[in-house]
């Protein structure tokens, strides 16, 4: 009965109420797409940054490391560079949400008969493609170069990682940007989030390495549990098992998506 | 038929009380309009019926849905035409009127149809392929026309939909705001210009501090108060003090960045 009266109302191609909160994540998402599409230059302006940390970074420490657990420096960088590309590209894409607000076609959104869920789902879902993209021209990159890695499963593996890193990531910084309306602010915010999540993470040395103090902090970060799972699909090191990884990170997912959605159905314009 | 009730809908900003207490009832196929000076709780009054902003007490209901607890029944029911601009200008005109044709789940061949013809009802078929951010002020208004008809609302808000438009511009959406209201959709139109209240509504509320202070036609009004015009009646309701304005976010944002740039 229901589900006739909504087919009615709104021609839906779709049935199910399911099918329906996909359909419209889908056209939130199909926005962002056309959109990131539209500008070139943040693919670029993502992809420097990491870049310049692996050429640099990478290179200068590769002189004074000679190696972390039977794999080279920058064999064990890379899966590090490739979560922190993720981390930055994730949490800033929640920005899309405060330029919505900015330029008013959040109003558009929130009037049109879709569920608060479908538009969190679609920008999650958005900024995700785009971070991810980005993690995998780091990771094409590396092999170009010559790394080694461990295998093609492993790659499929660290594509999951990827995935769950980007959707967690994207997810707290829409729930964050869902609730400021101003757009430095929001950026320093970031920041100040951004920065230990990644220098905890150990991009660039082994956390079990590190005395109990620095280890017991890091373990409250969730990143950590996503460089972990990439350097053990990636290159064979890892400090846990990588279903701890996975389990730890899909929790922090999911809790995040949930917590961001209900943020996002409280916020008022 | 009624298609519009509100029952003492009222919105508080902490102490401030933008709409008070708000009774009134609009018939299906009217065009009703909304006037008060700047601040008076227009905008806030449709926000709440757009199911935007929650009201703080009272209850209403469009089309016999309750805006609290139906939200998603009222917001397939009804257009909105905002006072500030809300079209995505990286898209092209053509790539809003998708985007928007998708969230009304209109399938594919309905919305190719319709795209087609809002934009030749508002005559930007030629400029579709090109991104907003290339259109004129008049254009993107007339756009934003477009996409709110897009769906075949059964109510329509227009918050002064022809704010900063040529007299051109100005009448070819008059004509078409009567055409709309002859095929029965009810219209809720908000304005300041009083030339344009008369010569469209049926029915007019003179809206300040939140408050309904005269409703009727705007002839009746007129008589009533001896008024030559629609204006005069209004500011025999609402004074001559000028009135400052909170502005809503976007309005906000687009100042800040002009200080800026």
């Amino acid at each position: 009965m229901k589900k006739q009266a909504l087919l009615k109302e709104t021609d839906a191609e779709c049935a199910s109420a399911g099918e329906i909160m996909i359909y419209d994540a889908f056209t939130v998402w199909l926005r962002e797409m056309i959109r990131f599409w539209r500008s070139k230059s943040r693919v670029i302006g993502g992809l420097a940054m990491p870049f310049l940390w692996l050429a640099i970074m990478g290179t200068g420490l590769s002189s004074i490391v000679p190696g972390v657990g039977g794999a080279s420096y920058i064999e064990f960088l890379i899966p590090g560079i490739i979560g922190m590309t993720l981390l930055f590209s994730s949490m800033f894409s929640g920005i899309s949400v405060i330029v919505d607000k900015q330029f008013g076609f959040m109003k558009e959104i929130l009037v049109a008969p879709i569920s608060r869920l479908s538009i969190m789902v679609g920008k999650t879902v958005g900024g995700a493609t785009t971070a991810l993209l980005n993690g995998l021209i780091i990771l094409v990159l590396a092999i170009i170069i010559g790394v080694h890695f461990a295998g093609l499963t492993g790659m499929f593996i660290s594509i999951v990682f990827m995935l769950l890193i980007s959707a967690s990531f994207v997810s707290l910084g829409v729930a964050i940007a869902s609730r400021m309306s101003d757009m430095s602010g929001f950026q320093m915010i970031m920041n100040f989030l951004i920065m230990p999540m990644f220098m905890l993470s150990g991009v660039f040395f082994p956390i079990d390495q590190t005395p109990a103090w620095m280890q017991t902090i890091a373990h409250f970060d969730p990143l950590f549990y996503g460089v972990d799972g990439l350097r053990g699909s990636l290159i064979g090191i890892s400090i846990l098992p990588l279903f701890v990884d996975f389990i730890v990170l899909s929790a922090f997912c999911i809790s995040i998506v949930l917590i961001g959605t209900y943020l996002f159905s409280k916020s008022e314009l | 038929m009624i298609s519009i009730t509100t029952d003492k809908l009222t919105k508080t900003f902490n102490s401030f009380t933008a709409v008070d207490s708000v009774s009134l009832a609009v018939k299906k196929g009217e065009l009703f309009g909304l006037l008060g000076p700047n601040g008076a709780g227009k905008t806030t009054l449709i926000s709440m019926l757009a199911t935007i902003k929650k009201p703080t007490s009272g209850s209403a209901r469009l089309c016999r849905h309750d805006i609290e607890r139906e939200q998603s029944k009222v917001r397939s029911c009804i257009g909105i035409v905002f006072q500030d601009p809300t079209l995505d200008e990286e898209l092209k005109g053509q790539e809003n009127l998708d985007i928007h044709g998708r969230l009304y789940h209109l399938e594919k061949g309905k919305r190719k149809k319709r795209i087609s013809e809002v934009l030749k009802l508002v005559g930007l078929s030629q400029k579709a392929d090109m991104q907003v951010k290339t259109y004129s002020g008049g254009m993107k208004r007339r756009l934003e026309i477009a996409r709110g008809l897009m769906h075949r609302p059964k109510v329509l808000f227009l918050d002064e939909p022809t704010l900063g438009l040529d007299p051109q511009t100005r009448r070819s959406i008059w004509d078409f705001i009567k055409k709309l209201k002859k095929v029965g959709v009810t219209i809720i139109l908000t304005t300041h210009y009083m030339e344009e209240a008369e010569y469209l509504c049926d029915r007019v509320a003179i809206i300040d501090h939140g408050k309904i202070i005269a409703l009727d036609s705007p002839n009746r009004l007129k008589k009533k108060h001896k008024g030559k015009t629609l204006e005069d009646v209004f500011l025999h309701y609402t004074g001559r003090r000028i009135r400052d304005e909170e502005a809503g976010i976007t309005e906000r944002n687009r100042r800040r960045m002009r200080f800026r740039g």
